[in-house]
């Protein structure tokens, strides 16, 4: 690959990484930065990248990292306020006093017909969106940039009870969305 | 035996932290009986696998 076949490619794949540093920054000016650092990083390694893999994984990974940066910092200046701990409340609402689900959940089928709607991406990213800062910014850490849970805690400084109710209303708060926003719908099948 | 609510914590546990050996246990036996924790489960593990994908679409 020529550099200007290289810049090119970069280009390419440039609205991919913003709309995922929004995501996950969820402010248009450090996805900004952050991509910028990326692009800028992925030039001076050019070298490094040895064509084994494909480019756009190897530039998502850089930008995982400069995205976790930021995360870092940012933590160290705004820390997150704890989650209240009333989380029997949380599940007490969906089931009977006996224990049993209060509703069902739904069969949502098989996830790759899903995967393979564009629209579907549209709608997973308008429920990322619609979770409250705090737990969209563990649950990203833990499910965008894979760090394991005692590594967030630790990062965020926030107790490891209060990390596992934090990641615990975040699934259940997609999990509710998705279903009434997608599969609810109808359109899964 | 687990009550659903029980089955659905660890179903949601196990994607942050290593279940013990006592709790797998549990947790496989009471999913061998109950349709509706299965498809809890297979959400879960939907969502993961989602989230994942986004950045490589």
């Amino acid at each position: 690959m020529t550099e200007a076949e290289f810049q090119a490619e970069l280009n390419r794949i440039r609205p991919t990484l913003m709309r995922f540093a929004v995501l996950q920054l969820r402010d248009e000016q450090s996805a900004e930065d952050a991509v910028q650092d990326t692009l800028l990083a992925a030039l001076e390694g050019r070298e490094r990248f040895s064509g084994r893999s494909q480019l756009k994984t190897w530039v998502v990974s850089i930008l995982r990292n400069k995205i976790v940066d930021r995360i870092r910092q940012r933590s160290r200046e705004a820390p997150l306020p704890e989650a209240g701990d009333n989380e029997a409340e949380d599940f007490d609402a969906l089931f009977a006093p006996d224990g049993h689900w209060a509703e069902t959940p739904a069969d949502w089928g098989d996830p790759d017909r899903s995967f393979e709607q564009g629209r579907f991406f549209e709608v997973l990213e308008l429920c990322m969106k619609a979770l409250p800062e705090n737990l969209s910014r563990v649950f990203l850490m833990r499910e965008v940039l894979e760090m394991e849970t005692e590594e967030i805690c630790k990062e965020l400084a926030i107790s490891s009870s209060n990390c596992w109710v934090v990641l615990y209303r975040a699934r259940m708060r997609l999990r509710e969305c998705l279903q009434l926003k997608w599969f609810g719908q109808g359109v899964e099948a | 035996m687990k009550t659903c609510k029980e089955a659905h914590r660890l179903v949601i546990e196990g994607q942050d932290r290593k279940l013990s050996l006592m709790e797998r246990i549990a947790l496989r036996a009471h999913l061998m009986m109950c349709g509706a924790c299965r498809r809890f489960e297979a959400q879960v593990q939907f969502l993961r696998e989602a989230v994942r994908r986004l950045p490589g679409r």
